[in-house]
């Protein structure tokens, strides 16, 4: 297993009020991201848990691109990560950014 | 031209999403009425494993099973969803705490039912007894809520099926609505195979595997009462229907549950096949069962099948 910590400062705080959301499963090629609405809205960070060992400069670049495209300021994102590819990752992150944006609890 | 989401009715919605290959959330989202569903110690509080990072396994944030209350037709129920996915769906001891504990809250309130949507393949064995104790804190929790007049439900059709200590919990509730692709055993394919050979039973035999295990099968039997089609509205509808047929628990169902699961094994224990048990039933051309359609395979139960409504 692998820890990973990335921080970010970000243009714009996430739409929404949703406190937290939830989306994907741990399992193999598979990842789920818990997002939370915890920091100021100039900031975002991203943290993960990872099979995958060696693979930093990957989620770094993956991570940047989220970063940039969906402008996720104000939320925490908790991964638990089963090995799954960088496509795979890129698409959770904006299912939990767009479920967080949803109305609810 | 493809409506806009919205435009879909929760109903619609449901009767288009397959039982078996969705989430846990998903499942039990489009189960209850719509936006009904208050989670109980959700992945937030992150009350993982204490046993899965010893031998460096990934995690999940809420231990593969999600627990909480919701509204079915406007009435509250409590649920548990296992995540098939997630370890198989394997019981640990938070994952099965979990479960403890929303059937304890069950039997203490008394009137409200619980719905369990099996998924699993059993006791997760790197947590060896503390996964196997939840088992038994799981079966005695179930038949102390029914003594206290709970409702207990299972809902069986995912991937991992009802296998292992699942299988045994299946056992214990009032009553069960099985699927197709859910299959309900103790010991797996695989299991049998490595204890008695492969004469005895070969796993990668995928219909031997289904209708020794599959649903249809164990709605013919009497272990399930209700077969539901693969899709999360068709559950719904089953929960409903078992929570208005279920009866009051006494010792003396229990007795009649004894006497019934007797008189199965006097009947059909010198069976080879499950075919020979359909044929057995009077099922005509009893080799055609697995391929019936979902709703030509309720009409010939209906006729055929056991229930377990005088017992269980």
């Amino acid at each position: 297993m692998e820890d990973l910590s990335f921080r970010h400062p970000v243009r714009s705080r996430a739409d929404g009020a949703r406190r937290s959301a939830i989306i994907g499963v741990v399992a193999s090629g598979n990842l789920e991201v818990l997002v939370e609405r915890v920091l100021p809205d100039a900031e975002c960070a991203i943290e993960i848990r990872t099979v995958a060992v060696g693979f930093g400069d990957v989620w770094s670049a993956v991570i940047g691109d989220f970063v940039e495209r969906y402008s996720p300021g104000g939320l925490k994102f908790s991964i638990n990560d089963g090995g799954a590819r960088p496509d795979t990752v890129s698409l959770r992150l904006a299912q939990a950014v767009r479920l967080i944006a949803e109305n609810g609890q | 031209m493809i409506a806009p989401l919205k435009d879909i009715t929760p109903a619609e919605r449901a009767r288009s999403t397959s039982f078996n290959e969705a989430s846990a959330r998903t499942r039990l989202e489009l189960l209850l009425d719509a936006g009904s569903f208050v989670e109980f110690i959700g992945p937030e509080q992150r009350e993982v494993s204490p046993h899965l990072k010893i031998f460096d396994l990934p995690e999940q944030f809420d231990d593969g099973i999600v627990v909480g209350r919701g509204n079915l037709d406007g009435s509250p129920v409590f649920v548990a969803a296992q995540e098939g996915r997630f370890m198989g769906g394997a019981f640990g001891e938070v994952h099965g705490a979990k479960l403890t504990g929303l059937l304890r809250a069950a039997r203490q309130i008394g009137s409200i039912p619980v719905l369990i949507l099996f998924d699993t393949g059993g006791v997760r064995l790197q947590e060896a007894n503390a996964g196997e104790l939840a088992i038994a804190e799981i079966m005695r929790a179930v038949m102390e809520a029914r003594s206290a007049g709970v409702k207990v439900i299972g809902l069986i059709g995912g991937r991992s099926g009802c296998y292992g200590g699942g299988g045994l919990i299946a056992g214990c509730c009032s009553a069960l609505a099985v699927s197709e692709p859910g299959r309900i055993a103790v010991s797996g394919p695989e299991v049998i195979e490595t204890n008695r050979g492969v004469e005895e039973f070969d796993s990668r035999d995928r219909a031997l595997v289904w209708r020794t295990m599959g649903g249809k099968h164990r709605r013919l039997l009497g272990a399930a009462d209700v077969f539901a089609d693969d899709n999360v509205q068709d559950f719904r509808e089953a929960a409903r229907e078992l929570l208005r047929l279920v009866g009051p628990f006494s010792l003396d169902r229990l007795r009649a549950e004894q006497e019934r699961l007797a008189q199965r094994l006097r009947r059909f224990g010198a069976c080879e096949d499950a075919v020979d048990i359909w044929t057995e039933e009077g099922i005509p051309d009893a080799e055609t069962v697995p391929e019936l359609p979902a709703d030509q395979f309720v009409a010939l139960a209906n006729r055929i099948g056991r229930t377990s409504r005088d017992a269980r």
